[in-house]
Formats: structure tokens, sequence, C-alpha cells
């Protein structure tokens, strides 16, 4: 081996540590931002491609149940790729599915309403108190998590129907002679969703609610604001991102909720997140079913995006 | 040797032995929930010493999406009949070897010979147990309201008149558009497995006449609510409304319960025994299905779970509350007047969903 061949290795190998070094004080950096991406890449945009694909082909009786986009064959040397838009043609064609997603996005708005309601003087005197109350408070929205939400509904539906506890009191105090019918109606649907989803609208609203100053609230009284006044014009606007936060962590998953509906709801309520199981099982249509579902979160996704991007905007300015 | 490599040195082991294993000694069993005796399962494990993963479903539709979707792993499937059909026509079903089952003469030749017409001479399936779809009623509820009558008709939940005076009490009917399609469809006169728009529709009509009056669709709530007395008649499964019977008798709240089987006719369903192609163990599945077959396991089954079994040397060893209950093993003029449910087409399934969620809906 020459010298300078020997030279040339040397040389290569001090810029190839190098490299290695520069490399992995990168690699390093770049972990630790992209776990929050490759979370994303694996739980969200990974299995949405996964359903747009199925949703571009066509049921078929094989296994799985749709035909392949993709389709070679190498000993006749073809290439075949085949795209079918059939599903989103006929979800347009046919008024049942925009029905069944006003309807879902109606049940959604008017429990997110209630929702907020509700958590709004919750998350109020969570953020005025102070030490132990304030955890006993906190302990008290978080704990009903501990039990299975399948188990909180049934304890809804123990409560709600015909000889239930509601019904038995109401009737034993002599204020009704017959009993209520609350179970399969949309009242009970409504019921179920604010319970269940309360703690995601207390929560935000709750972080939001406890960075407020509140020395605003007595410049205000001091300038002659009546206490509604102040509510309205301070702690209202100041509260604004976690009413946002909170209203959106209730009415997206709402809209797809497919147990409570199912388990209080009546035969009549008609929700995209049961359009989409009938699709799927009835039917077996799965690509259909996939069409159903890109297009709720089409839906749902632009509008929260533009929300977000504005507030962002606001944020900055 | 370093501790490090002692134990990797034997988790490879066992691993290796975790796999000997598995080639033999275990079986993957996907059945209906409480559909069997549990001791079954424990003496087939002492018996032979598979061990069995028993896993349940409680509808066919999720049992189907999990076959089609592949690699399921399990090496028995109970299927019912019209589903079976269909899915025979993707291909995940393997042929059952039957020289490998010693006990194929128990079972009753002449209910085997209907489920052909699921299964072209019976190549991919051992049946287990078979029921009917019928009536199940709370029987002083609907006599305080229609008198003194016989209550084995179909006008209980399709007569309009009839419908009026129980609404008060409820009535829940299947949330399964094929079987109550079909029954409707027969109940209007026409082919229950007819597939023309013009059938389809004079069954529609019928369930849309009475659709105000029901309290729900639903495929599992009545049993429960016929035994607390939430709802006082149901369209279900013979052996749901048995145990909602059974449930009502052990609250003691005087709360009681009969099922009928409509004279006007109605569904026989068989749930079959098949093996997926690609079951990773069908050497053990071929045993199991032997040991379903012996009387004595098939008659524990019939017993505990309170549907019939398709198999004659079980009938001695049956309880006498089981084998004389007509809701479980009706009479031969009963039973000729029961129809299977065909699988139906894509094209059909797609406008029988749409009709089912319109009725439900009532658009």
């Amino acid at each position: 081996m020459s010298a300078s061949k020997i030279a040339w290795i040397n040389d290569s190998y001090a810029k190839m540590t190098r490299y290695n070094f520069f490399r992995r004080v990168n690699w390093g950096r770049f972990s630790v931002v992209s776990v929050p991406y490759l979370w994303l890449a694996i739980f969200f945009f990974i299995p949405f491609v996964v359903v747009f694909k199925i949703s571009l082909s066509e049921a078929a009786i094989a296994v799985p149940p749709y035909t392949p986009i993709l389709d070679w064959n190498l000993e006749e040397a073809y290439v075949t790729l085949k795209i079918s838009l059939s599903n989103y043609l006929f979800l347009l064609e046919d008024d049942f599915y925009l029905s069944a997603y006003l309807s879902s996005i109606k049940v959604a708005a008017i429990s997110t309403f209630f929702t907020l309601l509700v958590a709004f003087p919750i998350a109020y005197l969570m953020a005025r108190t102070e030490g132990s109350t304030r955890a006993l408070l906190l302990a008290l929205v978080i704990l009903p998590f501990w039990t299975s939400f399948l188990l909180r509904v049934y304890a809804w539906m123990g409560l709600l129907k015909k000889n239930g506890l509601i019904n038995e009191t109401l009737m034993s105090l002599g204020l009704i002679d017959q009993p209520l019918i609350m179970m399969q109606t949309d009242f009970a649907v409504y019921i179920g969703i604010v319970y269940t989803y309360l703690p995601f609208m207390v929560l935000p609203l709750y972080s939001a609610l406890e960075k407020m100053d509140m020395t605003l609230l007595e410049a205000a009284e001091d300038l002659g604001a009546r206490p509604y006044q102040s509510f309205f014009l301070i702690t209202l606007p100041l509260a604004m991102p976690g009413v946002i936060a909170g209203c959106l962590l209730v009415f997206i998953p709402a809209v797809g909720e497919f147990v409570i509906p199912a388990l209080l709801g009546g035969s009549d309520t008609l929700m995209i997140g049961r359009v989409l199981w009938d699709e799927f099982f009835l039917n077996r249509d799965w690509p259909m079913a996939s069409g159903v579902a890109v297009v709720m979160l089409i839906i749902l996704v632009l509008p929260i995006m533009l929300i977000r991007n504005s507030q962002g905007k606001e944020g900055a300015a | 040797m370093t501790i490090k490599k002692a134990l990797t040195l034997s988790v490879c082991s066992a691993l290796l032995a975790g796999n000997a294993l598995a080639d033999d000694k275990v079986l993957n069993i996907y059945n209906w929930s409480d559909y069997i005796e549990p001791e079954a399962i424990t003496r087939f494990e002492q018996e032979t010493g598979i061990k069995v993963n028993y896993d349940v479903y409680d509808s066919n539709e999720v049992l189907e999406a999990k076959l089609m979707a592949g690699g399921s792993g399990y090496d028995v499937v109970v299927p019912t009949g019209a589903f079976l059909e269909r899915q025979l026509q993707a291909g995940i079903y393997s042929k059952i070897d039957k020289s490998k089952l010693s006990n194929l003469g128990n079972l009753d030749a002449a209910l085997v010979e209907k489920i052909s017409s699921h299964d072209e001479g019976n190549l991919h399936n051992i049946p287990y147990a078979w029921g009917t779809v019928g009536l199940g009623y709370n029987v002083d509820a609907v006599k305080a309201r229609l008198g003194d009558m016989e209550f084995d008709t179909l006008d209980l939940i399709f007569n309009p008149e009839v419908t009026a005076k129980l609404k008060d009490c409820g009535i829940g009917v299947l949330d399964s558009p094929a079987e109550v399609m079909a029954i409707a469809q027969n109940y209007a006169g026409v082919d229950p497995n007819s597939e023309s728009k013009k059938d389809l529709k004079k069954g529609a009509e019928v369930l849309e006449k009475v659709r105000g009056d029901y309290k729900y669709f639903h495929s599992g709530k009545y049993i429960s609510d016929l035994a607390n007395g939430d709802v006082c008649v149901a369209l279900g499964y013979n052996g749901d409304i048995l145990q909602a019977q059974s449930r009502a008798e052990e609250a003691g709240q005087g709360v009681n319960v009969s099922y009928a089987i409509p004279k006007e006719g109605t569904l026989i369903w068989f749930d079959l025994l098949a093996i997926p192609s690609d079951a990773p163990h069908p050497e053990a599945a071929h045993r199991f299905i032997d040991y379903i077959l012996q009387g004595d396991t098939a008659a524990g089954i019939s017993n505990y779970v309170y549907y019939a079994v398709p198999n004659k040397a079980a009938e001695p060893l049956l309880n006498e509350d089981v084998i004389s209950n007509p809701g479980i093993y009706p009479s031969e003029a009963v039973k000729a007047k029961l129809f299977a449910q065909k699988a139906h087409t894509a094209r059909f399934d797609r406008l029988l969903t749409r009709t089912w969620v319109n009725i439900k809906t009532g658009r």
C-alpha cells in the first residue's frame, strides 16, 4: 500500500468521523423534535392514507373485501392503476348522506353548547378557589374518568329508564303520575354527550380562567362596571381561547359519536357514526365506508384549521 | 458465559418451546358470547392437552369483518348460515376433513340436509346449534291489553290494530334488516328470500305501518328489557328470549316471559362450525369439532344455552325442560313452516340497508 493511499484513507477516515460526529448531534436534536411528528405520522397520517386508498377502490367479495388499486403481473408485463371515484360521486348524488352529516352536526352543536353552559361555572369556581378546595374540585372533575366510559353510560340508562331512579323518585314525591319517557330520545343522547365530555370542556376553561389577571376585574369595578358587565367585557373575552379549545374538544368527537346514540338514543336518531357502521357491516362496502369517513374528516378539519389559523394570526398581531 | 448471554439463550429456548407448542397444542376459537357450557372447554383441554384460547363476538358482522380483513388467526369460527354462504364465495374457509370426525354419524340428517342450501354438499361446515326468530312476550301485560287469545302470531308486532294497544308497554324488534325483512315479506305473503324491489316494498309497508308503535330496533337490549318489564313484546332469537324468561324468574318481580314461534312461519337459522383457510392449527380444530359432535358435549351445551343442537345422540341426555320446550325443540309440524334466509347480493343489501334506515328514522 502506498503512502499516498494510506494518507488518503486516513483523511477520509477523519472526514467520516467528523461527519459521523456532526450527524450524531443533528440526529439527537432531530429525534427530540421529530417525536410529535412521528406520532402524528404513525397514528394519524398513515391510517388516513390507508382509509383514503380504500375509498378509491370498489367493494368485492374477497380478502380483503375491495379491489386493489394497483395491480401488476410481471410475466405478462403489465401494471394497471385503477382509481374509482364512484364512492364520492354517490355521496354527492344521494342526499341521505348530507342529511346524516347535518343531523350529526346539529346533535354535536347542541351538546357542545350545553356542555359549555354546564362547564363554565364549574371551571370558574375552580379558578377562583385556592389550595385544597381547588385540588378537591379538580379531582371531582377527573375522578369519573377512572370508571369505564361504558359503565357510566349504562348508569345513565339506569337513571333515565321508565322505571328508573329519576322516574321512581318523581313519582313517589307525587310530582308526576305517569313515568317520563326519557330513554331512546334525543334528550338522553344530549345528556349522555354533555356528561361524558364535560371534563374536556372544564379543563381548558379552567386553565384559561386561572391565568386571568384578577386586578383587571378590580379595575373594572373601580371604573363602575357592574359584575355582569365585567364578566362579559373582561372575563369572557379573556377565557375565549379556553372556550374555543373546549368546544373543539367536545364538538369533534361528538360529531362522530356512535356508542352514546346507540345506547341512549332512539332508532330515529340518524348520525354519521351509525351510517358508517351500516356501510361497513351491513353493506360490507369498505370503500364506501372509507369515503364517508374521509368526507367527515374534511368537513370537520377544514373549518377547524381555518379557526386555528385565524387565531394564530391574532396571537401574533 | 455472561449473564446477558445466558438470559438471551434462555429467552430464545423459551420462544422455541413456545413455537413447538403452537404447532399442535393450541386452538384459537371464536364463538358467540354465552354460547357454550364453560366446563366443555375445560374438559376438552384436559382430554387432549390442547390449550384453548376462547374469544367471543356478539354479531355475525363483527366476525365477518375480522375474517375478511385476513389473518385472523382463528382455527374455529361459528358463522350463521347465510353469512357462511357469502363468505364461501370469498374462499375464506377450508374443507372439513370428515374422515377425521368419528362422531359424524350423530348429526341429525334431516337438519343437515336443510343446511346444504347454504353450503353445497356441506363440505365446509358442521352445524353447531340452531334456533328460530320469534316472539317473546310478557304474558300478563299482553293479556291485560289484548284479552285472551293465542299469542303465537306476528300480529303482535305487524298488525297496526294490535300494536297500537301494545305501544304503551313497549315493543322491541331486532335491528337486523335481512332477518326482520324476510319475516315481514313472509307476513305480507311474498317469498321471504325474494330480491325484487316490489316484494321488498311489500315487506317495508308492513313495517312502516307499525314503526311508530315500536320502542326500538335493537339486537341485544330486549333480553334485559323483557326480564325487567321495560318492553312487553320483542321479536328476537329464541335462546335470548328463554334467557330473559329465566332471568325474570330469578328476579322474582312477577314478570312472566314466554316465547312463541309465530304460526305464520318464521326464520330458522343454523350456526355452523367452520375452519378458516388460514387457520394455524387445523388438526386441533378437527379434534374440537369431533368433540362437539359427541352426544354428551352437545347435550351439555343445549342444556346450558337453551338452543337446540342437531345431534341425535344428545337427545336422551337433554334435560326434561329443554327437550320438551317447544320454543327450543319445536314439533315437526311447526318445523315444516320454518324457512332459512339466503345470502343476498351486494346490490340488494345496499337497497335493503337504505330501506331499513328509512323505516327506522321515519324518513
